[in-house]
Formats: C-alpha cells, sequence, structure tokens
C-alpha cells in the first residue's frame, strides 16, 4: 500500500502557500467538462459540492436524509475555532496547530494541521459573509469564547447552534448552486459502493431509499464527506443514520483505513436510562465549570437520594485525584474516571452508570438566577429528558462517544489511497490525531470543503484528463451486480432477530471491551464475540417487507452489518495499538497514578488497513509521523 | 405504561391509507416518544407485520427530521418541544394516542408517516442565500453588525425546517418557514443587496410549490417547536410590498 502523504517541501509555514504554486489547474473552460460525485451534505460536504459548483465544474451531491440540510453537522453546539486573535490575547496561526498537535497527543500529521490552522481564518470570514449570525459584542464585533485544551479565546458560536448555523450557510452556498443547476441534489440516496476502474475511482453505486431502485452514477472523481462511525458503538450522540457504509466500502476496494481505534468520548452525557434507549445526548461540558462530580464513598449509598448523604460521604473524586485542574481535567481523563467510580459498585441511577454534577455550592455562591442564566436552557434539556430537577438534586452524567478521529487514510490532497477517491470531514483520518480538541470539527469539515479540496482536486483532474465512464459499461453493471446481491440476501433474511438487537449487542460488545478501557485480553474476546454475533447475523436476520420502497428496517440492517465487520476492524486496531494515547487507553499503558503512556518509539504512527479478504486478516501498514516543529512532550493534568 | 395507538398506515401517495391500532405493554415514562415507536415497530416485526416508518435522524430536536402529528397537534401539544424531544411520561397510563403524519397538500404522503417536504427545500434554492464566491469574503470584522440586529437574526435562523407551521395551519401556507429564512437574511447587513430580489423569488417559489395563503390565524407560530415570532410574517409582508413596488417602477 503506497502511504506516500505528499507533504510538500519548504519550511512549514509555506507549504500550502508553494503547494499551491505548484499543483496544476483545470482551465476554467474545461471545468465543465468533469464531474465530481459528493457523497454527503455535512460540513465537509456541503461546503466542497457548492465550491466546486461554483468553479464550474458538474457535481452530484448525495444524502441519506429527505433534504442535504439535516446531515449530522447541525447538532453540533459549541462552537467553532480559528486564529483570528481579535481577543488580541496571544493567539496565532502557529499556536492552534500547537494546541491540536499536543491535543491530539502527537498522532496527526504536522504539515496538515498547520494548513488547518491556516485557512481556519478564512472560514470565520465566509461564513459572515454567508450571513452566519455569530454571537457578537455590543460593538457589534465577533465574540468569542475559549474551550477546552487552549489558553485562548478563539471559539466563535452562535448561541448553542453554531454547527445548525455553519450548515445552514453551506446549505444556503449549495442550494445557490442546485439552483443554478451545477449541482444536481439527490436525497434520500444511499451510497452502497463505490466503483473503481483501473485502480481509479470512477463512481459509486447507491440505493433510492423511496423506490428502492439501484442507481449507478460515474465522474471523474468521488468525494467522501460522510462522517464518522460513533455509532459502532448502538449508544453514541451521533444521529440514527450515522453509518461507516460509504468508507468501509471504499475501503473494502482498496482505501487504507486509518486508526479506526481512534474514538473520542465525551465525559458529560446524560446517562442511560433503560433499554428503551436508542440514542445519548450531550450536555454542554462548560457546566463543568460551575458542577462538582462526586459519587458517594460507600457502594451502600448509590441507591440513596443524593440529598441524604452527607458530605462526609461523597468522593469527589476529580477533585481528590486531580488537584490543580479539578473538575475541569480533561475529556478522556474524566470519563475513566466516572468508569472506574461505577466499576467499583459507587455509580447512581439506573443500572449505577452515572456520577453527579452538583450544583448545589454554585447555587448556594452564586445563587440560583446565576445559574439559570448561564445554563438554563441545559437544565431544561435535562428535566425534559430524565423528568428531574437539577437545581433541586444533582444531574447524573455518564460518558459517551461522542466523534471518531480515524477514518480513510489521505494524504495532503485529502486523496485516499485509491486515486480518484477523495475523504473530507470526520470521514477521514483528520488532522486530530488520538484526540480532538473541541471546536475543531466544524473548523476540519470547513477547511477541507472549502478550502483545500478546491484546490487539490484540481491538480488530480488536471493529471487524469477529463472522461467519466458510462453508467452501463461493464465494469460498474459488475459493481451494481454485486450490490444487488448484497441487498437481496438482506431482503430474504426472514429470521427471527431484528437488526436492532444486533446492532444493541454489537454496541455493548464494543463498550464494554473496545470503550474509555481496553486491554488485550478484552479485545480478543471483543474480537470472537463479534465473529459470533455475524455469523448469528447472517443466519438469524429478520428483514420485514420488500427492497422496492421505503424500507427503514432494510437500510439499518445494511448498515448494522458493515458495523458488525467494522467492529472488528477497531477492535483489531486497538489491540496492536500497544500504548495509550488521548482517546485510546490500553490498561497495561499506564502510569503508577493511571495516567496514560505513550510509546513514541514504536507508535509514532497512523496505523493504516488494508483490506485483503473476508478470510484473511487485513494487513496492517504505517505512516511515520516526525515533529520537526512541535516538540513530543507528555500531557500532564495534575 | 399501556397505550392504545391509532397509526396511520399508507403504502404510498397514491393509496388512501387507513388507520391501525395497536396495544402497546410495558412502555417506559422515560422513553421518548420515538423510542415508543421504535418498541412497537419491535413488536409488529415479532407479529410478523411490517413496520411503520417514520422520519427521524438527531433526536435530539435540530435535525427538523421527525414529523408526527399526535393527537392532531404536529409535534404534539407540549410547547417549543419536537416530537423527538417529546417523553412518554407526559402520558398517562391507558391513553390512547392517534399518530398521523405531517397533513400539507404540498408535503405528499411517502409512506406511512413519511412526508415529502422537498418544497422547503425549492423556496430556499429561489433565494434563501447570500451570493458570495468561497474565499472573497472580506475580514470577518469588517462589517460591525448591531448585536440586536444579530441576535434577532439569530432568532429567525433557529427554524429547523420541520413543516409543524405548514401542518398546523388551515390554508397549509409555508409563510412562518418562509419568513423566518428570509428574515434572517433580510435582517443583515450582508443581505440587503440581494433584499428586494430574494423576497420576490421565495414568495413566487412558495406559491407554485402549492402552500396556501397566510390568514394570520397564528397556529402555525404556536406549533413551531422553535418559537418563530409571527413578528417575521409581518415583516416578510412589508418587505414583499416595497419589493413589489420597486419592481413596478424599475
Ligand atoms: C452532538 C454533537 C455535538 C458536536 N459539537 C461540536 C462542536 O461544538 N464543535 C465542533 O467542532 N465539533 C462538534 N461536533 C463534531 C462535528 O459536528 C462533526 O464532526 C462534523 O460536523 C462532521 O461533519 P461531516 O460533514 O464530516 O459529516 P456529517 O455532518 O455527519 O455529514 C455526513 C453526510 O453524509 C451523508 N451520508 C452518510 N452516509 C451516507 C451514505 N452511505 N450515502 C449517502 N450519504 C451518506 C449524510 O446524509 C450527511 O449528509 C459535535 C458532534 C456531535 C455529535
Ligand atoms: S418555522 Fe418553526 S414549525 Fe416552521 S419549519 Fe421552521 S421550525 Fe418548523
Ligand atoms: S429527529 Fe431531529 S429534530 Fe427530531
Amino acid at each position: 500500500m503506497n502511504l506516500d502523504s505528499k507533504i510538500p517541501e519548504g519550511p512549514i509555514a509555506d507549504k500550502w502557500d508553494n503547494h499551491r504554486f505548484s499543483s496544476k489547474l483545470v482551465n476554467p473552460a474545461n471545468k465543465r467538462k468533469y464531474k465530481i460525485i459528493v457523497v454527503g451534505s455535512g460540513l465537509a460536504g456541503g461546503s466542497a459540492a457548492a465550491t466546486l459548483g461554483e468553479l464550474g465544474y458538474n457535481v452530484d451531491c448525495f444524502c441519506y436524509q429527505d433534504s442535504p440540510r439535516r446531515a449530522h453537522s447541525i447538532a453540533a453546539q459549541g462552537g467553532i475555532n480559528a486564529a483570528k486573535n481579535y481577543q488580541n490575547d496571544g493567539d496565532s496561526v502557529h499556536r492552534l496547530f500547537y494546541d491540536t498537535v499536543k491535543g491530539g497527543d502527537f498522532r496527526s500529521r504536522e504539515a496538515n494541521v498547520y494548513r488547518l490552522a491556516q485557512v481556519s481564518t478564512n472560514i470565520i470570514d465566509q461564513c459572515v459573509a454567508q450571513g452566519v449570525p455569530f454571537a457578537r459584542e455590543y460593538g457589534g464585533l465577533l465574540a468569542n469564547r475559549s474551550f477546552g485544551g487552549a489558553q485562548v479565546s478563539r471559539t466563535f458560536y452562535a448561541r448553542g447552534q453554531t454547527g445548525q448555523q455553519l450548515l445552514l450557510g453551506a446549505y444556503s452556498a449549495l442550494s445557490r448552486q442546485i439552483s443554478s443547476g451545477q449541482v444536481k441534489m439527490h436525497t434520500r440516496e444511499e451510497m452502497l459502493d463505490i466503483v473503481v476502474v483501473d485502480g481509479h475511482a470512477k463512481g459509486i453505486i447507491s440505493r433510492n431509499l423511496t423506490t428502492g431502485e439501484t442507481n449507478a452514477w460515474t465522474a471523474d472523481a468521488v468525494l467522501l464527506c460522510t462522517g464518522g462511525y460513533g455509532n459502532v458503538y448502538y449508544l453514541s450522540t451521533n444521529a440514527i443514520g450515522c453509518n461507516v457504509t460509504a468508507t468501509f466500502r471504499a475501503y473494502r476496494r482498496g482505501a487504507g483505513f486509518a486508526n479506526p481505534c481512534f474514538t473520542q468520548i465525551h465525559p458529560t452525557c446524560i446517562p442511560v436510562a433503560g433499554d428503551h434507549q436508542s440514542k445519548l445526548t450531550l450536555m454542554s461540558e462548560s457546566l463543568r465549570n460551575d458542577g462538582r462530580v462526586w459519587v458517594p464513598k460507600k457502594a451502600e449509598d448509590a441507591s440513596k437520594h443524593p440529598n441524604d448523604i452527607p458530605e462526609s460521604d461523597r468522593d469527589y473524586y476529580l477533585e481528590r485525584k486531580y488537584p490543580s485542574f479539578g473538575n475541569l481535567a480533561p475529556r478522556d481523563i474524566s470519563s475513566r474516571s466516572a468508569k472506574e467510580a461505577c466499576d467499583e459498585g459507587r455509580g447512581v441511577g439506573p443500572g449505577g452508570r452515572g456520577v453527579y454534577l452538583d450544583f448545589s455550592d454554585s447555587i448556594t455562591r452564586l445563587g440560583e438566577s446565576a445559574i439559570r442564566e448561564r445554563y438554563g436552557n441545559l437544565f431544561q434539556m435535562y428535566e425534559r429528558i430524565t423528568g428531574e430537577n437539577a437545581y433541586q438534586r444533582p444531574m447524573r452524567i455518564y460518558p459517551a462517544i461522542h466523534y471518531t478521529m480515524g477514518g480513510l487514510w489521505v494524504d495532503y490532497n485529502l486523496m485516499t489511497t485509491i486515486p480518484g477517491c477523495f475523504a473530507l470531514g470526520e470521514a477521514n483520518f483528520s488532522d486530530h490525531g488520538a484526540n480532538r480538541l473541541g471546536a475543531s470539527a466544524l473548523m476540519q469539515g470547513l477547511s477541507d470543503g472549502y478550502f483545500v479540496i478546491p484546490y487539490t482536486i484540481g491538480d488530480y483532474l488536471a493529471k487524469a484528463g477529463a472522461g467519466a465512464i458510462s453508467p452501463d459499461s461493464a465494469e460498474v453493471k459488475e459493481v451494481m451486480e454485486s450490490v444487488r446481491e448484497r441487498v437481496d440476501q438482506l431482503i430474504s433474511s426472514k429470521g427471527k432477530r431484528s437488526s436492532r438487537s444486533y446492532h444493541k449487542e454489537l454496541g455493548q460488545i464494543m463498550w464494554e471491551y473496545a470503550g474509555m478501557a481496553r486491554n488485550e485480553k478484552g479485545l480478543n474476546k471483543a474480537i470472537g464475540q463479534i465473529q459470533d454475533l455475524r455469523d448469528d447475523f447472517n443466519k438469524n436476520l429478520l428483514v420485514p417487507g420488500s427492497g422496492d420502497n421505503l424500507n427503514a428496517e432494510l437500510e439499518r440492517a445494511g448498515r448494522v452489518r458493515d458495523f458488525l465487520d467494522f467492529g472488528e476492524l477497531l477492535c483489531r486496531d486497538a489491540l496492536e495499538r500497544n500504548e495509550s494515547c488521548g482517546g485510546h487507553f490500553r490498561e497495561e499503558h499506564q502510569t503508577e497514578d493511571g495516567e496514560a503512556l505513550r510509546d513514541d518509539e514504536n507508535f509514532a504512527h497512523a496505523a493504516v488497513w488494508e483490506y485483503d479478504s473476508d478470510d484473511k486478516i487485513p494487513s496492517r501498514h504505517q505512516e511515520k509521523l516526525t515533529y520537526d516543529n512541535v516538540k513530543l512532550a507528555v500531557r500532564s493534568y495534575k | 405504561m399501556k397505550l392504545f395507538l391509532k397509526v396511520w398506515r399508507q403504502s404510498d401517495r397514491n393509496d388512501e391509507g387507513r388507520f391501525e391500532t395497536h396495544t402497546l405493554d410495558e412502555v417506559s415514562e422515560d422513553s421518548s416518544f420515538l423510542e415508543m415507536m421504535d418498541q412497537l415497530n419491535e413488536q409488529l416485526l415479532e407479529e410478523g407485520t411490517e413496520p411503520v416508518v417514520f422520519d427521524h435522524d438527531c433526536r435530539e430536536g435540530i435535525c427538523g427530521m421527525c414529523s408526527l402529528t399526535i393527537n392532531g397537534h404536529p409535534h404534539g401539544t407540549e410547547n417549543s418541544t419536537t416530537t423527538c424531544q417529546l417523553h412518554m411520561r407526559k402520558f398517562e397510563d391507558g391513553d390512547t394516542i392517534t399518530i398521523e403524519p405531517f397533513r400539507a397538500r404540498a408535503f405528499p404522503v411517502v409512506k406511512d408517516l413519511v412526508v415529502d417536504r422537498s418544497a422547503f427545500d425549492s423556496i430556499t434554492q429561489a433565494g434563501g442565500f447570500i451570493t458570495v464566491r468561497t474565499g472573497s469574503a472580506p475580514d470577518g470584522n469588517a462589517l460591525p453588525v448591531p448585536k440586536n440586529d444579530s441576535d434577532r437574526a439569530m432568532d429567525a435562523a433557529a427554524c429547523i425546517g420541520c413543516g409543524a407551521c405548514v401542518a398546523s395551519c388551515k390554508n397549509a401556507s409555508a409563510m412562518l418557514f418562509t419568513s423566518a429564512k428570509a428574515g434572517h437574511l433580510n435582517m443583515l447587513p450582508q443581505g440587503q443587496a440581494e433584499k428586494d430580489k430574494r423576497v420576490l423569488a421565495m414568495v413566487s417559489a412558495m406559491d407554485e410549490a402549492g402552500f396556501g395563503n397566510c390568514r394570520n390565524f397564528g397556529e402555525c407560530s404556536a406549533a413551531c417547536p422553535k418559537d418563530i415570532s409571527l413578528d417575521y410574517i409581518a415583516k416578510l409582508n412589508r418587505d414583499h410590498i416595497k419589493a413589489k413596488i420597486k419592481s413596478v417602477f424599475a
């Protein structure tokens, strides 16, 4: 597998400029001869499709929802980073670069991260011009807030709906291109495979979710902007439809999959309430500024009403273990500590999987109205879901899967190991290394779509030349047949178990053995259990109805089938990465105080998996990561 | 709790459709309305019938995909709440709940509880944008925007495009949705250059898509999960008249 990262020559600050200058261009009159497929309409896909259409390319854009505006980017709350230094507090491109590399626990590619920091400023300009109503100060200028992992205020936000507003901005630009005919939008159309001809990506096969038709689309390049795979855990903060199918199918056709074990867990989510639970809801991390995290000291107190547990019987474990960061310890560390407390039987709420986040001290100190002003909407959301009043009794929180740093391996041009197939946004293995900082995913999605791909794709297209193959060609038909077979096989499964029940069970295995803490024994066990579950799925799955109309069960069955394969790959990657770093915590590798222990000598690389066949274990390749501009250091939060 | 469900079934756009009645036992009051629907579907699977299809995705009140009419009310009767955010503790043991799709001429039923809301996309495509080429924008702080204007633009921009406003309106008018989108952009200095054009184009796209006329019943704003205010409709009406007059003299 060729893992040439194509990092341009020169000092880090000049690489992107040099690269743009040395890239080939497609002349404006020729652009209309090229066809580009964009799968996904989130921040990455929406911005890419709009910009490429604007440049004159013929774009086909796909999403599985009924409108491009509903991509899961819409759910992001907190904000988007940019090195504007509007606050004059010492921010700079270099500082954003440094924070991101360090936050990623030194497992990302320097050159990409630097470029991300450079274009971050253009993103804000672009979005403001589109009419994104960012928060403003009284003087009318843009406001900022601070976010985890940074000592400067560089986060731009639109109330608690930043993702929504940025996506509506991209959607409006996309809508303009759709109305001009430059982009054709295909909604409720799910990509099920990619067509590779002579080693180059030449099209996709999709299923129209309303009519059940299998369709072939061909083009000169294919962009996968299909989001993350957090739903392999069943319960996550992702939307129900988020899936790995598009990227996993590309992997099966030759695209390397990088670092699947790098997953991020968010410490402040509303805990699971019962077996009916279908997804988890994130509560802004900002709550930890005024809430104190605790569990009872004694396991037998766990079922008591929290207000009946005296101060002396409470364990404020974050404050105890991390006196200087206390309740503001980073995401991975506070998540693991919550798990430990619950493993010891001290967890609270249904199933004993929760810890308290207590505002009573802050309410006493600042008054209820001050807390209401800061977090009123979150308390309301909490009450809606749990039926509990957090002004009167502590909130219950628990960590949940939130984001996936792993994804398709891409070079500096965002091209996967299949020439002509690009991956953008959360779908690629991205710029976040082993851990993403808050407010940096939105930045990356828009950077990839608005500012990177429009340049880098030109170089590929100019060299490859225009010439989309016919959808009727033999190579396309062959892939189409294999997709039809796969769908037919699912629809003829008339066993006893629903795809949801398999998904749930897979999620339990993943969460137990490949969740917040992992070890060799557990991961091996998980791999065995997943294989058994998959065998059972192949025999006993029940898919009702037919394939020629809207059939949500069939859609889910296909996604779960890919998750079953992918879950195994994730565990394998976690097993082989014999170190702890960022969101990947291997219990065998920790300091005496239980902190993550990185192994830079053996693991300062991206692990890239290459598919062979269903009966063979995929092979693991490495892209060595070098750090010339940032010094490798140990993260410490004591 | 135990529930009696009257659920709308319709195999496709041309089918007449009918209610089907189901009894659901042991519904947790902690589950959301859509989780209750999941439970119904698992039961239907066990019984060997086809599950009910309904739209949903984020399940946290922001994507605008969920769209059920519950006991005659789009998104149910709770204020400022989408169907996916509604929880079963708001119902009583033994309740009968009627579940239908969002009903409007411009939103044809696709199947069961799923409707086609692509008419909203066409309204946005007609003019719900500011023309700005990628890379051509001036510095974000080059143009200060009064905080008040920006906040009001944000109030309008909070619309999730769910269509409850249309479904609740006797005339199935899309005025609240259209006025929210137009209002968001028209209130900002960036949106001024194309204001008249935008207003005319969006309103005529709305009419062409088959939405009814606005008669100021106000049901839309009451049903809106994001509390979009009727003021935006008044503003769109004013902007529309101005744009019309200008177009006559232009
Ligand atoms: C609750 C929550 C809060 C967050 N808050 C923040 C925050 O404050 N700041 C921040 O920076 N990041 C945040 N994130 C992360 C961030 O929102 C995402 O990483 C980012 O929006 C992903 O964008 P995307 O364009 O890559 O993918 P998505 O927005 O997920 O879009 C994926 C697109 O692909 C399409 N698609 C998927 N599969 C297929 C298929 N097989 N066929 C056809 N189409 C397909 C979908 O229809 C969709 O259009 C948050 C994430 C969550 C879940
Ligand atoms: S105005 Fe309200 S009800 Fe109408 S689409 Fe927007 S959010 Fe939904
Ligand atoms: S499912 Fe997204 S708003 Fe209800």
